[in-house]
C-alpha cells in the first residue's frame, strides 16, 4: 500500500486537541505516523478542506435478523432505492433498510469507517457474523442482547454478581460481543406471555427480580469487568409519553456504580429522543429534553445519543417486542415479531415520520434539543438511531440542523406549530462547531467506546481519515445547505490507509475489520458457570450447548480487544 | 473410528443438532438420534453418486466443465440460476454473485413452496418466533396444513409436542394440539383434536375464527365445514390459551387462496395478540430454504425471484419466479444448484427446460442432471462440506464436514467461485 499525505487541510482532531488547524497528516502501512517522503506518497491536496478522523457511529442496525426482516418486510422501500452495480461495487438496494454491501458504501461516502450494531440476539450471532462479513469497507462490531437473557435474570436473582460476570464475558466470547446491550429489561421476558413490564420497579414474571435490579448489577458488573464500553441501554416504556421520568430514574439508578479504571461515565442511555417524552398521552404530548438535559449536566456518569428523527418514510425495528405491537396498534401498519428463545426478541414496524403530525414534529425537536441543551459535547452523540428515527444516510441533515440555527427554523416553519409550542428549540441559539461535530460524530464516540486506534490522528491510530469539501474558514450557519452537500459525500475517505472513497464515489472495498471483547474469568468459576449453563441448555434450549458459539470461520477479520483491570472477589 | 457428536442434520427445517454420527475409514458407518429420513441421508450419501463432470453427457476434467458452464452463462441474454435451499450460505452468496455478473435471475424453491408465506409477510407481517419459545411456553399447538408427523419428523419431539420446557414441565400433558387439514394424517391422529376443513376453504375459517375472536357473532351455520358452534369454541380456546402458536405448511400456501389464507393466519394471530400471546411460524421443508431466503435479501434486498438484467435487483414473483420464466419461455440458460426442478415442476415447464442448455451442480444423479448439457458432482453439504444452514425459524447453525469428498470433487462454493472468476468477476 502506497503512504499517503493528507496536505493542508484543516484539521479537527478534537482527541489530540487540534481544533481546525492547517495541518498534513502522514499515512503508512495502515496508520497515522510522524512522516512519511513526500516523493513516494501519494498526495491529496485538502487545501480548503476539512479533514477529520474517519466517522464512528455508536449506535445503528446493520446486520442481523432483525434488520434482515426489515428488508424482507420493504420491497416498497426498496424500489424507491435501486443501485446498480458498478466496476467496483455490487449492485444492492438502499433507503431505510439497505442490503450489507450497499450499507458500507453509503457509510464510506459519507466518510464513517467504523460502525456499530446495536442488538445482537446470542443465539443469531452467527447470521449477525454473516452480514457484516458482507459489509464492505468499515470496521464493525455488535453489542450483545443481556437485558432479557434467561442466565442474566437468573442471577441478579440469586444475587450473584459473580456468576453474572462470568456469564457476561462468556457470552461475549462466544457471541463474538463488543458490548453489553440492554433492552427494555425485563419487558422483553414479559412479553413472552404478551405482557410488558411496568416501569424500572415493575415485576419481571417468573423470575421476581425488577428492572431496577437488573439493569444496576449489568451495571456494576460490566464495570467491575472492565468492559471496554458501558452497558448500552434502551430504556423501559420507550414511545411512552411521560418516560423522560423512566430515563431519569434510570440513570439515577446506576449514579452510585463506579465506573471502570479510565473513565467517569457508567451508563449510555441509546436514541434519548424516544425516551425523553413529557406529558400524559400523545394529545399532550411535549419535550422531555429539558429534564433529562438537567439530570445529565450535573451527572458524569450518563452519555447519550439522539435518535434523530427524519422527516422521512422509515422502518422502525427494535428489541423491544412489546413496543413495536403497541405502535403496530396506534398505526395499524404491517407488524413483524420475532421473539427469541431464552434470550431476546424483536419487532418490525414501518413508521412514516411527518411534518405536520404535531407529535411527530414535537420528537423531531426533542432530538435536537437533547443535542443543543447537554452542554458536554463528549457526552452526547450524533445518531438517528438507523433506520428507527430515520436511515443513516440523513446524517448530513442532523449536522446541519446542529450547525445552523437557520437550518432548524427553516425546518420548523414547515413543520407543525406544536414543535414552536411544546419544545425550547425556537429558542436555542446554539450552534455546533466543526470541532463540536468531529466530537460528536467520531471522537467522543470512540473514546467512550474504547476503540483505541479510533477517532483520532494522533501518531498510532489507525489511518481512518474523511476530507470533506466545505472550509470552515468561510463557512457560515446561514450556508447550510453546503454542510449537507459536503458531509453527504466526502471528497475522499481513508481506510486503514487505503483511499476506498473519492469524490464520493467508491474506489475500492477492503473487507474491514469486527472487533469483539474478550475479558478473562477465574477459570474455576469459568468451569462452575458452563455446568451450569450446559443443564439449563439441555432442558430449555433446542440448540445444543456444542452447537453455541460462533466459530472463527465466521471472523474471517478479527480483532480482539482485551477488557483491563477486571475486579473479582 | 470417530464418532462427531452434536451434528446437525442437513435434510429438513428442524435442522436437528444432536446427531452422533460414527465415520470409519472415511465412510458414515452409524448415525444416532436421527429421524428414518436423515439416517437414509447420511448412510446412503455415496450411493447414486455423480462419478464425473460431464458436458453433453462426454466425461471432462472439471476446468473443461467449468468453463464450458461460463460460456453458456456468459453468453446468455437471460439466465437464470435457481435451487439452493439444500446447500450451505457461501454457495447461495456466490449464486447472488454469479447471477449479478450475468445479468440473470436469481431464484429458489421459495417460489414453489413458502412464497405466498413471504408475500403475506410483505404485506401485513408475521408475528413469530425461534422453537424453543414453543418447547418452553406453548400450551396450545394448531397444525394448521402440515403434517410433521410425515414430514418434520422430529418436530413434534423436539419441539412442539412432546418436548419439555420451562414452563411446560410435563410435555405432551401440558399441551393442547390441534390439527387444521383436510384428511386425516399422522398428526390428526396424534392431535388431542381434528378440524376436518373443507378443501380450500381454509381462508373462510380463518376469517371465521377472527371474526369470532373479536367477538362478532357468526350468521352462517358452518363454515367450510366446521359448524358455527366449534368455530366460536376454537376461538375461545385461542383466546384463553397462554400461549399459542400456528404451524402451517403447504396446506395453506399452495392451496387455492395461497397468500391471501397465510393473511388470513397473520391476521387472526394479530388479533388473537390483543387477548393472550400468540405466534405463527412456516413449517419450512428443504433444510436451508431459510438460509437461501436470508442470505438473497441481505445481499439484494429480497428474497427470491430476483432479477439483475437491469444491473440492480428487482423483485417480482410472477414475473422472475423460475416457473413463470420458462413457461414463458423467456430464460435461454439455466443453472441449478443442489435441487430438482425436473422432478418438482410441472411438465410443460420441463419441456421448456429441456429446449436451453442447463448446468447443474448437484452430489446425486438425478432427472435435472440428465437432462443437463453441462454436470458437475460437488461436495455433500453437511457431510463432505462444512457451512451454515438457517432453521425454519431463523436460528443459524453450522454444517460440519464428517468425511472427505472424493479427490476432484469440490464443494457447491468453490466450484461457483471458479466459474465467477472464469467469467471475469473480481472479488469484493
Amino acid at each position: 500500500m502506497k503512504d499517503i499525505i493528507v496536505k493542508g487541510g484543516y484539521v479537527y482532531d478534537p482527541l489530540s486537541g487540534v481544533d481546525g488547524e492547517r495541518m498534513d497528516i502522514h499515512i503508512s502501512a495502515g496508520k497515522v505516523v510522524e512522516e512519511v517522503p513526500e516523493r513516494d506518497a501519494k498526495v491529496i491536496d485538502a487545501k480548503g478542506k476539512t479533514v477529520m478522523p474517519g466517522g464512528v457511529d455508536i449506535h445503528s442496525h446493520i446486520a442481523g435478523s432483525k434488520i434482515n426482516l426489515g428488508r424482507l418486510l420493504r420491497p416498497e422501500d426498496h424500489r424507491k432505492d435501486p443501485v446498480p452495480r458498478s466496476k467496483h461495487t455490487r449492485g444492492g438496494v438502499g433507503y431505510s433498510c439497505p442490503s450489507t454491501f450497499v450499507t458500507g458504501y453509503r457509510y464510506a461516502q459519507m466518510g464513517y469507517t467504523s460502525v456499530m450494531e446495536a442488538a445482537m440476539p446470542p443465539i443469531g450471532a452467527r447470521h449477525v457474523h454473516e452480514e457484516l462479513n458482507d459489509t464492505p469497507i468499515i470496521d464493525k462490531a455488535a453489542f450483545t442482547l443481556f437485558g432479557n437473557n434467561y442466565f442474566t435474570l437468573k442471577y441478579v436473582r440469586e444475587g450473584d454478581k459473580e456468576k453474572l460476570k462470568a456469564f457476561m464475558a462468556w457470552l461475549l466470547k462466544v457471541t463474538k460481543g463488543y458490548a453489553v446491550k440492554i433492552v427494555n429489561p425485563g419487558g422483553v421476558e414479559n412479553w413472552k406471555w404478551g405482557r410488558n413490564v411496568d416501569g424500572l420497579d415493575g415485576n419481571v414474571e417468573g423470575f421476581d427480580v425488577t428492572p431496577r435490579q437488573v439493569v444496576t448489577m449489568l451495571a456494576e458488573a460490566n464495570e467491575e469487568l472492565g468492559l471496554p464500553h458501558t452497558i448500552h441501554l434502551h430504556c423501559n416504556n420507550l414511545g411512552i409519553p411521560g418516560n423522560w421520568e423512566t430515563t431519569v430514574e434510570t440513570m439515577d439508578a446506576v449514579s452510585s456504580v463506579k465506573p471502570a479504571k479510565g473513565r467517569k461515565n457508567a451508563i449510555h442511555v441509546v436514541h434519548c429522543q424516544f425516551n425523553a417524552l413529557d406529558g400524559d398521552s400523545w394529545m399532550t404530548l411535549k419535550s422531555g429534553a429539558g429534564k433529562i438535559a438537567k439530570y445529565v449536566n450535573a451527572h458524569p456518569h450518563v452519555t447519550l445519543d439522539m435518535g434523530q428523527v427524519i422527516f422521512t418514510d422509515t422502518t422502525t425495528m427494535t428489541g423491544d417486542g412489546p413496543w413495536q405491537f403497541r405502535l403496530h396498534g396506534l398505526t395499524g401498519n404491517k407488524w413483524v415479531n420475532s421473539d427469541v428463545e431464552m434470550e431476546a426478541g424483536a419487532g418490525v414496524v414501518p413508521y412514516t415520520f411527518k411534518k405536520n403530525n404535531p407529535a411527530n414534529s414535537i420528537q423531531w425537536g426533542i432530538g435536537l434539543e437533547i443535542a443543543l441543551l447537554v452542554k458536554d459535547p463528549w457526552r452526547v452523540y450524533m445518531t438517528t438511531d438507523h433506520p428507527n428515527g430515520g436511515p443513516f444516510i440523513y446524517y448530513p441533515k442532523v449536522l446541519a440542523w446542529l450547525m445552523s440555527r437557520k437550518a432548524r427554523t427553516d425546518t420548523m416553519l414547515e413543520s407543525n406549530k406544536a414543535v414552536m409550542k411544546k419544545t425550547s428549540l425556537a429558542n436555542n441559539y446554539r450552534e455546533y462547531t466543526f470541532n463540536e461535530v468531529a466530537i460528536v460524530t467520531r471522537a467522543a464516540t470512540a473514546k467512550v467506546l474504547g476503540l483505541k486506534q479510533k477517532g483520532h490522528l494522533g501518531v498510532g491510530a489507525d489511518a481512518d481519515v474523511s476530507v470533506y469539501d466545505v472550509d470552515p474558514s468561510k463557512w457560515r450557519p446561514s450556508q447550510y445547505a453546503e454542510i449537507e452537500r459536503a458531509f453527504r459525500r466526502a471528497s475522499y475517505t481513508i481506510k486503514g490507509g487505503e483511499i476506498v472513497v473519492k469524490d464520493g464515489e467508491v474506489t475500492s472495498t477492503p473487507l474491514g475489520s469486527t472487533y469483539w471483547v474478550k475479558a478473562e474469568t477465574p477459570p474455576e468459576l469459568e468451569q462452575e458457570l458452563v455446568k451450569e449453563l450446559e443443564a439449563d441448555f439441555k432442558n430449555y434450549y433446542t440448540v445444543s450447548f456444542r452447537n453455541y458459539p460462533v466459530e472463527d470461520a465466521y471472523l474471517p477479520t478479527q480483532r480482539v480487544v482485551k477488557a483491563q483491570g477486571g475486579v473479582w472477589k | 473410528m470417530t464418532v462427531f457428536t452434536d451434528v446437525v442434520c442437513p435434510f429438513c427445517g428442524c435442522l436437528c443438532d444432536d446427531l452422533e454420527v460414527t465415520v470409519e475409514d472415511g465412510h458414515v458407518k452409524g448415525v444416532k438420534n436421527a429421524c428414518g429420513i436423515s439416517r437414509s441421508k447420511f448412510l446412503n450419501h455415496e450411493k447414486n453418486r455423480l462419478k464425473a463432470p460431464t458436458v453433453d453427457g462426454v466425461e471432462v476434467p472439471l476446468e473443461k466443465a467449468v468453463d464450458a458452464a461460463a460460456d453458456i452463462l456468459s453468453t446468455s441474454r437471460r439466465p437464470l440460476v435457481y435451487g439452493l435451499s439444500s446447500t450451505e450460505c457461501v454457495a447461495i452468496a456466490k449464486a447472488v454473485e454469479l447471477a449479478e455478473l450475468a445479468g440473470g435471475v436469481v431464484d429458489n424453491t421459495s417460489s414453489v413452496c413458502h412464497g405466498p408465506t413471504i408475500l403475506a409477510l410483505q404485506q401485513v407481517g408475521e408475528s413469530k418466533t425461534t422453537l424453543g419459545e414453543v418447547k418452553n411456553r406453548a400450551d396450545l399447538v394448531i397444525f394448521w396444513g402440515s403434517n410433521p408427523s410425515q414430514a418434520h419428523l422430529r418436530h413434534i419431539i423436539r419441539y412442539s409436542g412432546m418436548a419439555k420446557g420451562r414452563f411446560i414441565p410435563n410435555g405432551r400433558k401440558d399441551r393442547y394440539i390441534i390439527a387444521v387439514d383436510i384428511r386425516k394424517t399422522g398428526t390428526t391422529r396424534l392431535a388431542d383434536e381434528y378440524v376436518k376443513v373443507e378443501p380450500n376453504r381454509d381462508f373462510e375459517l380463518l376469517q371465521a375464527l377472527r371474526a369470532a375472536v373479536r367477538g362478532h357473532e357468526l350468521l352462517a351455520e358452518s363454515v367450510a365445514g366446521v359448524p358455527r358452534e366449534k368455530v366460536t369454541e376454537l376461538a375461545e380456546r385461542m383466546k384463553t390459551a397462554k400461549f399459542g402458536i400456528v404451524f402451517f405448511g403447504l396446506g395453506l400456501t399452495q392451496s387455492e387462496g395461497r397468500h391471501m389464507n397465510i393473511d388470513a393466519a397473520v391476521g387472526l394471530v394479530a388479533e388473537l395478540n390483543n387477548h393472550t400471546k400468540f405466534l405463527l411460524t412456516p413449517m419450512r421443508g428443504h433444510y436451508n430454504v431459510g438460509g437461501a431466503n436470508a442470505v438473497t435479501t441481505w445481499q439484494t434486498g429480497y428474497p427470491y425471484a430476483v432479477d439483475f438484467s437491469r444491473g440492480y435487483p428487482r423483485y417480482n414473483p410472477g414475473e422472475y419466479t423460475s416457473i413463470d420464466l420458462l413457461a414463458r419461455g423467456e430464460v435461454d440458460s439455466a443453472l441449478v444448484i443442489a435441487s430438482d426442478p425436473v422432478s418438482t415442476f410441472p411438465a410443460g415447464v420441463v419441456r421448456n427446460l429441456a429446449k436451453i442448455p442447463v448446468v447443474t451442480l448437484d452430489h446425486k444423479v438425478t432427472p435435472t442432471t440428465m437432462l443437463s448439457k453441462v454436470v458437475i458432482p460437488v461436495a455433500t453439504a453437511g457431510v463432505e462440506a462444512e457451512g451454515t444452514a438457517y432453521r425454519m425459524d431463523g436460528v443459524p447453525l453450522r454444517l460440519s464436514k464428517l468425511v472427505e469428498p472424493r479427490e476432484g470433487v469440490h464443494s457447491d462454493a468453490e466450484v461457483l467461485e471458479m466459474m465467477i472468476k472464469r467469467m471475469g468477476g473480481r472479488a469484493y
